[in-house]
């Protein structure tokens, strides 16, 4: 009988997952495999690699001079010579939306980052360990919750204000930490209900029957299986973080001139929306792509992440 | 007999019932209640009870993933809960578990060969790293699946097969003792039978001593050398298969063995069913005495103050452990003829 079900169970498994069977395989490389075969990471990765190029080294791609303002030709539309036209100032559009991605790029970036990191450490910590630790990090995420994120922002930056000589990085610090502050508390309830989901499933009561340590089960078991509603809405926090910062800018307390950013371009833009559309346009529409692109990137890589999606 | 290998006594496990703003403990949950047994080299000592009655929690501070609220573990001559860090690890190597659930049991994001082989990574001198995927593979071999599959994912298997790298997992460190926390009762009956098979089979050349938890009286006594009955975080009865299934003692086990389904339809009307009046009590708030008076039919003024000890009952004729002031054996199976019948079926398979 046993015998008898052995094959059966042999047979009833089906047919090979083909090739490879004698390499070692773990999910990361798995996942790898998976994402080179995904033409949506393929175009995500790329619009990525030039946003991030065009902030890094923006003379690639214009030689024009964003802070140098034509009012003779003000809003010109796009021609030969400004190819995506001139705004209210004057300035060309097209060199002002490559500067601007530097200031946007690192905003959205840095925010996410920051956010995630502190989000996820706390989370964890009060989702795993509970108890006491759950209740600080819970009422901490609740005060914070009681600010919205555009008022502390006010609060912050009015205090801390901004002048001529300030460093560029230390502007974009400054918007950086604000955000990050009043960004984390979400991220943090997030991970913490998703590792409350995640911990009560037996395959983690039978890594600690086996003796693993809690960092290895964190590590191992409780991250892998609660990280993917995060990605998800980090990513899309990362646009949010993006017009958050514009609309700080808007209100002259955010990224100060000459810094340029899109969020910048897109407010200043809003003034003369029915005459001049063009103006709006092509900022939001770098904002948009860049947003688009991380957000599909965490798809990818959530999908990827995830065995049965294959 | 062979020589004790796991050894609880006057085990106890209360779960605080917190309530209030201040979160003050207003009372506790006896979910485990002052359980006493031995588990001999290589046997199989199965726990069987209704929804409720502590059995999983046992099997939970017998695994020391609880701390008992009172009451020790002896295994192997080492008192279990006297041990930190590194010895208790060491001696979570000898002891294991293969849960209920196949579908939560295992990591959906990991692939069947980390799976298997992650006790080797967390204890590494077992097997030496080169050797590791040789030896998932012959476990998996061993408990019946294609060792080439080492580099699937758990839900590209079925249940019998998941519960099989469950299994595989457990004895991946040869331990002494595996306890086995209902591992077949989400499973369909053919796949229970294949798998209850196998356990056999790993126990005759593994030399393992179960602990199988289970509600299903039928499988705890084609399994079992020994069985003990739970009531209400309790053992009303423990003794030999034979003694538990063919002369019960305590009118608990009297009325389960009595809903066990009968699939002989000749024999099926001379049985007599015991229906019991009421649920179980809360174990929150269990009854004073004996914690089934207030459902037994035999109960007296007795049986509501003095809480009976689990001992050698009825007086003179006992041939097992019963937790009843009135214990008298009652055969409520049919045993000759099923079991007769389920043996050759037994040797058959």
């Amino acid at each position: 009988m046993t015998e008898a079900s052995t094959i059966a169970v042999g047979a009833e498994a089906g047919a090979p997952t083909g090739g490879q069977a004698d390499e070692g395989r773990s999910l990361a490389s798995d996942a790898w495999r998976q994402l080179k075969r995904n033409p949506i990471f393929w175009v995500s990765v790329t619009l990525i690699v030039l946003f991030i190029v065009m902030a890094a080294v923006p003379q690639l791609f214009t030689n024009v001079d964003p802070n140098a303002a034509v009012l003779k030709q003000a809003r010109e539309r796009p021609n030969a010579n400004a190819w995506f036209g001139r705004d209210i100032q004057g300035y060309d559009i097209y060199a002002r939306t490559i500067y601007g991605a530097r200031a946007s790029i690192l905003v959205g970036v840095l925010t996410t980052l920051v956010t995630v990191v502190i989000g996820v450490t706390m989370g964890v910590l009060a989702g795993y360990y509970g108890g006491w630790l759950d209740s600080l990090v819970s009422r901490i995420t609740d005060m914070f919750f009681a600010i919205p994120l555009l008022l502390g922002g006010i609060l912050f930056m009015s205090t801390f204000p901004n002048d001529e000589n300030s460093r560029y990085l230390v502007v974009v610090g400054k918007v950086v930490l604000v955000m990050a502050v009043f960004g984390w508390p979400s991220i943090a309830r997030l991970m913490r209900s998703s590792v409350l989901q995640v911990k009560p499933n037996d395959y983690v009561q039978a890594a600690r029957a086996l003796g693993a340590s809690p960092w290895r089960i964190i590590r191992s078991h409780v991250m892998p299986n609660a990280l993917a509603p995060v990605i998800v809405v980090s990513t899309i926090n990362l646009g949010v973080f993006i017009t958050v910062e514009a609309t700080l800018s808007f209100l002259g307390i955010g990224l100060t001139p000459p810094a340029v950013s899109w969020g910048v371009a897109i407010s200043d833009a809003l003034v003369a929306l029915r005459t001049t559309p063009h103006i709006l346009l092509f900022p939001s529409l770098f904002l948009s792509l860049a947003v688009l692109a991380f957000i599909m990137l965490g798809d990818a890589v959530r999908d990827a992440f995830d065995p049965k999606s294959r | 007999m062979a020589e004790a290998i796991l050894t609880a006594t006057d085990l106890v496990k209360h779960y605080p019932i917190k309530g209030g703003v201040l979160r003050r403990t207003v009372g506790h949950v006896k979910a485990v209640d002052g359980v006493s047994f031995e588990l001999l080299k290589g046997e199989t000592l199965g726990i069987v009870g209704e929804s409720g009655c502590g059995k999983s929690t046992l099997g939970r501070l017998l695994m020391r993933l609880e701390e008992p609220t009172s009451g020790s573990v002896v295994f192997d001559g080492v008192d279990m809960y006297a041990q930190r860090g590194r010895a208790m690890r060491k001696l979570r190597r000898d002891i294991q578990i293969v849960f209920q659930d196949p579908y939560t049991s295992l990591n959906p994001r990991k692939t069947v060969g980390d799976i298997v082989g992650e006790p080797f990574d967390i204890h590494p001198d077992v097997v030496p790293k080169k050797g590791r995927r040789k030896a998932v593979q012959d476990l998996l071999d061993l408990v019946g699946l294609n060792p080439e599959h080492i580099n699937r994912y758990p839900h590209q298997f079925s249940g019998g097969q998941r519960q099989r790298i469950g299994i595989a997992r457990g004895i991946a460190l040869n331990p002494k003792v595996l306890i086995c926390d209902e591992p077949v009762s989400a499973l369909d009956v053919s796949v229970q039978a294949q798998v209850v098979n196998l356990m056999e089979k790993l126990q005759d050349e593994l030399g393992l001593s179960y602990i199988f938890i289970a509600h299903d009286l039928s499988v705890v006594r084609h399994i079992s050398d020994r069985v003990g009955v739970m009531y209400l975080g309790k053992m009303a009865e423990l003794g030999e298969e034979d003694d538990i299934y063919g002369r019960p003692t305590h009118p608990y086990t009297q009325a389960l063995l009595s809903a066990v389904p009968v699939p002989d339809p000749t024999l099926r009307d001379k049985k007599e069913q015991i229906v019991l009046k009421g649920d179980v009590p809360s174990p929150a708030n269990p009854p004073s005495g004996c914690r089934f008076h207030t459902r037994c039919w035999k109960a007296q003024d007795k049986c509501k103050t003095d809480i009976p000890l689990l001992e050698m009952r009825p007086d003179g004729v006992a041939t097992h452990l019963s937790a009843c002031h009135f214990a008298q054996p009652r055969e409520i199976i049919e045993t000759v003829d099923v079991s007769d019948q389920q043996d050759e079926v037994g040797n058959t398979v």
